[in-house]
């Protein structure tokens, strides 16, 4: 059984393209081979910045001897059919054989086909995974029309048995494939034969490449962290680095190099940003005080001076960047000293979209909202103002403009130097998160209120501009945002209804106020919204104001927003639909959740959903399901049959049944502690009384014909299972669980 | 092993010799004022179309917005860069690289050079490319392009491009930490200059009228008619009615087009370009640059045939 290996090499491959080119090149060729009728052993890749390598063992030498019988049409059959037929066999009309099938006479084609050699097999689907090879970005060079992702070179390829290897013949655009490589680009020697994959890699390893990226990842890992214990150090981890520089060497030489007195005063995260972005060090730190006072930088050659002249240069080039960061640093701090309000008023000259104002616009809406939501979140109104106005302060800034990264984290170090106070500060750092789904959720007052209101405005912005996430399309992120207020909202057990603040934001969006008397009308309607929560009725009350000539934007509003805020909260319940799913809870309990009033109070409804998710799977649980469906089931059926509701006066005094006047006498006793369960959100508790009443709901079936010959009986115990129904849909609405 | 050089102007010198020696035509620089030297029609225009090409050039680039009154190390609103564009691009371009590194006393067994991705994009000329920054000992000296796309159209076959930062890779060879203090000629010379003794006055000079002085209303008409100018001059017939012959005007009217890219370039140091219109602006020059290429592929240094 031969072995094959294949080095496709080429100019430098990017870092972030080399594990999944890996990956492919092992898919689309095994995949080849084995639809060829080939099997093997294993299979495994490694690249380099100029390599691809694939080896896969116990390869079969050739594929075997195929009969494929096909089934066509029938005999008579239109002739476009029957060509069709053979050009799909490859067949000629003579070669095909009529059978005899239920519908009568039926051409059938029968296709042998001869094994082939593995050389043969793999030349062709080497060729074809070359020419389709899915690279994230592709080019062509010189005169040709091959695309790679950067020129291709050569390729070796050959197939090892006991006796010696063989090269797979192949040729692609000029480039015929052959059983020699070369090293590393300036400490090899040249090129030279390859006999097997064991001896590509030991001759590769004497040329200075290291064709594993893993073992060449660890080799780093392991100087750097050696290094840096014995002077009693720590290098940060970082893992996209890694694997970054690694993609970035054939042969890592590891060397820690010295920051520079000046700069050690730097914030350890402009340091360590400033090293990753643009030298790609890696940060050293000093365990005791926790700064950042040294980098590893990983060369890719072995030098004469054991790495000194290139750390000199890399040192170098460190101080010049750094004293960037440091100018960019001082200066901030002289203006965040002197007055931080400069930068936000800067910002009135940076547009955040095109329909949606400047970000000094933003920052103002933003500001308006947090001094709304302070209350709700238990933070001081105008803490979380000021907060509000700052937390953007540093996207004016030196350091941002060169960082985008460090937005934030500089808004806190420049409003700790402005002398603002602790909470603002934390607000300048806390109010972008959380960002991801496992992202930590902030918890202090201010900190939550800038961060709602933050991700609240952007929201109903993108819905009043109608400018939503469709399909994979989501530039603004809106769905993270939407899941941000979702976990700021559940993991601080906010009570809000989020309807209110939407329409209070939505308006905020739509009108751009210039005039005062519009200023003043503005005014009055975020009072009416605050006081009605409804944008709806706010609105109408202007109206009514105005009689008739209020400015266009009145009319505008009238047209859409109150449909547009009602979308809003169900792009809110689709989120918490994926978060609950992703917490395991059933999509039914979900739904019934979600059909009940109230349900732009989050922390209620997923308080809600919770407890009917843990009672459905309870055995009382099922009593309720089953106890109220039942009495639901018929009621729902007499009213269809009678086009009438049943929903009042159920009364004992025409119960004729015990059992009858049990269920009363059951109903009785629950509902009391069923409702005040509700009114203090105990849902267990509620449901525990509801599914009490299963077994009396049972024993009244039993004994019991609701639909009667006597008219009053059969209404009076229909509105007795109306009292049922009712009791239950308090805690959800059931009718939408299943089981 | 190559010594190394003591100038500013010997590293320059070294780079023509070793072109000129890889058989590149030397040329000299653009008489415009451009931005970067992928505006030299040596590059934007020669890079389209199938007749082979190969040169080489010093081009003066500038930058208002990074204009420092040349106070900052490393920061110059004027400076130069070394441009060489061959096309087809051969297969040894790196090697040919390499070697003019080496030809400037970079010695590649004591250095660490890496070709890093970098992929460029000039939105202004509608050209795009692959390709690297190359970093020696962590700093960036040149960017590596293979261009696919000029002024709209595939580059077939396709042009090698090299482009380096002269003033910056000068300092790292020469070792010197500021650009004014490097030594422009031979520092042993009966007059020895350095750099800032040749430009430290012209940057003060231009960082002012960059950023403060600049006639913002006279350069906003400029651009206009520069737009104007470069869709007049295309506008008229490929022959020429006076000759008899077929002469089409395309690097009359890309001059246009420079000059509308470097009054942008103007009009953003001043500041007077909002966010949104950027693009507007940007968007404009792009189509003037797609129309300049649609015109140089319709004559015979574009590759059509006559």
């Amino acid at each position: 059984m031969p072995d094959l290996l294949i080095e496709l090499f080429s100019e430098e491959i990017p870092a972030r393209m080399q594990k999944r080119a890996g990956e492919d090149l092992k898919k689309r060729v095994t995949d080849g081979l084995v639809e060829a009728g080939l099997t093997y052993a294993s299979a495994a890749a490694f690249t380099t910045p100029r390599r691809l390598v694939l080896t896969v063992d116990g390869l079969t030498e050739e594929s075997p001897n195929t009969v494929e019988e096909r089934k066509g049409p029938k005999v008579g059959a239109p002739e476009k059919a029957v060509e069709g037929f053979l050009r799909s066999t490859g067949l000629s009309m003579d070669q095909l054989q009529v059978r005899d099938d239920k519908k009568g006479q039926v051409y059938f084609a029968v296709i042998e086909k001869t094994g082939r050699p593995a050389a043969e097999i793999i030349a062709e689907v080497l060729e074809a995974t070359i020419r389709n090879f899915p690279w994230p970005k592709s080019m062509r060079w010189g005169a040709g029309n091959l695309r790679w992702v950067r020129p291709l070179h050569s390729i070796l390829c050959i197939l090892t048995r006991e006796d010696g290897a063989e090269v797979v013949p192949l040729s692609v655009d000029g480039i015929e494939a052959s059983n020699t490589t070369e090293g590393h680009r300036f400490m090899g020697a040249g090129r030279f034969t390859v006999s097997s994959f064991d001896d590509y890699v030991a001759r590769l390893k004497s040329d200075k490449v290291v064709i594993d990226p893993q073992e060449r990842a660890d080799h780093i890992w392991a100087d750097a962290t050696n290094m840096a214990f014995a002077q009693g150090l720590e290098v940060v981890e970082d893992k996209g680095l890694l694997a970054e520089v690694s993609g970035l060497v054939e042969w890592p030489v590891v060397l820690m190099g010295e920051i520079g007195e000046d700069f050690l005063g730097l914030p350890p995260e402009v340091l360590q940003t400033s090293m990753k972005e643009h030298q790609k060090f890696f940060s050293v730190r000093d365990p005791k005080t926790g700064k950042i006072v040294k980098f590893v930088t990983v060369a890719n050659v072995e030098t004469p001076d054991n790495g000194a002249t290139i750390l000199a240069g890399n040192q170098k080039v460190l101080a010049a960047r750094l004293s960037d960061a440091k100018f960019f640093w001082e200066n901030d701090l002289r203006v965040a000293t002197s007055g931080i309000e400069v930068w936000t008023d800067k910002l009135s000259n940076v547009t955040f979209h095109n329909k949606l104002g400047s970000q000094k616009e933003r920052i103002e809406r933003i500001a308006a909202l947090s001094r709304k939501l302070a209350p709700v979140v238990g933070a001081d109104a105008d803490l979380a103002a000021q907060a509000a106005r700052v937390a953007k302060a540093d996207l004016s800034s030196e350091m941002i403009y060169e960082f985008p990264e460090l937005q934030g984290l500089m808004g806190r170090y420049y409003a700790e130097a402005a002398g603002l106070p602790a909470e603002v500060a934390a607000a300048c750092e806390e109010h972008y998160s959380p960002l991801g789904p496992s992202d930590d959720v902030p918890t202090a007052d201010v900190s939550v209120a800038v961060a709602l209101a933050d991700k609240l405005d952007i929201l109903t912005g993108f819905w009043a501009i109608d400018e939503k996430p469709t399909g994979s399309k989501d530039p603004f992120a809106l769905r993270r945002a939407a899941l941000g207020v979702i976990r700021l909202i559940l993991t601080n057990d906010l009570r809000l209804s989020l309807d209110y603040f939407f329409d209070a934001q939505l308006l905020r969006h739509e009108i751009e106020v210039t005039d005062a008397e519009e200023a003043e009308l503005l005014n009055e309607m975020l009072t009416e919204v605050s006081q009605h929560g409804v944008l709806g009725s706010a609105l109408r009350t202007i109206i009514e104001k105005l009689d008739g000539d209020g400015p266009a934007w009145v009319a505008k509003l009238t047209d859409h927003a109150p449909d547009v805020s009602a979308d809003l909260l169900g792009f809110f319940h689709d989120r918490l639909k994926v978060y609950l799913r992703d917490e395991g809870m059933r999509h039914d309990v979900i739904d019934a959740c979600l059909a009940m009033p109230g349900s732009d109070d989050l922390t209620l409804l997923v308080k809600r959903a919770r407890a009917l998710n843990a009672f459905v799977a309870t055995d009382d649980g099922v009593n309720l399901l089953q106890g109220f469906k039942r009495a639901n089931n018929i009621l729902t059926q007499a009213e269809e049959a009678d086009g009438v509701e049943y929903r009042f006066g159920a009364d004992v005094k025409f119960a004729e049944d015990a059992t009858e006047k049990a269920l009363f006498a059951a109903l009785d006793a629950q509902q009391s502690a069923i409702s005040s369960a509700i009114e203090a959100e105990d849902f267990a508790a509620a449901m525990q009384g509801m599914a009490a009443l299963r077994a009396p709901i049972d024993a009244f079936f039993e004994a019991v014909q609701v639909n009667t010959d006597n008219q009053v009986v059969r209404r009076n115990r229909l509105n007795l299972l109306h009292l049922i129904r009712e009791t239950c849909l308090q805690v959800a609405d059931l009718t939408r669980v299943e089981g | 092993m190559s010594d190394t050089p003591r100038s500013f102007q010997e590293i320059i010198l070294r780079l023509q010799n070793y072109w000129a020696a890889k058989g590149c035509a030397v040329l000299q620089p653009y008489d415009m004022e451009v931005g970067a030297g992928t505006f030299h029609p040596a590059t934007t225009l020669r890079s389209l179309g199938a007749t082979p090409w190969a040169a080489a050039y010093v081009q003066p680039s500038r930058r208002p917005t990074d204009g420092r009154y040349g106070e900052n190390p490393n920061r110059l609103q004027h400076y130069y860069q070394y441009q060489v564009l061959i096309k087809p691009s051969p297969p040894d371009l790196q090697a040919l690289y390499l070697g003019s590194l080496e030809a400037i006393g970079i010695d590649m067994a004591m250095h660490d050079i890496r070709f890093v991705e970098d992929d460029w994009e000039s939105p202004t000329l509608g050209a795009w490319g692959l390709g690297w920054e190359v970093w020696c000992d962590g700093m960036e000296v040149s960017q590596f392009t293979y261009f696919q796309q000029v002024g709209g159209h595939d580059c077939k076959p396709v042009s090698g491009e090299l482009t380096y930062g002269l003033e910056r890779l000068a300092m790292y060879v020469l070792g010197v930490d500021h650009v004014m203090d490097m030594p422009f000629n031979d520092p042993d010379a009966p007059i020895a200059l350095t750099y800032g003794d040749v430009f430290r006055q012209t940057e003060a000079e231009y960082s002012r009228f960059n950023f403060d002085a600049a006639n913002t209303e006279v350069l906003l008409k400029h651009f206009e008619e520069a737009e104007q100018e470069c869709e007049d001059i295309l506008t008229h017939p490929y022959d020429d009615p006076k000759t008899g012959k077929r002469i089409i005007m395309a690097h009359p009217a890309y001059d246009q087009c420079i000059k509308a890219s470097h009054i942008f370039n103007l009009l953003d140091a001043r500041g007077v370009i909002s966010v949104t219109e950027r693009q507007a602006y940007i968007g404009r020059v792009r189509a003037l640059a797609k129309k300049c290429a649609d015109a140089f592929v319709q004559t015979e240094a574009g590759g059509a045939q006559a």
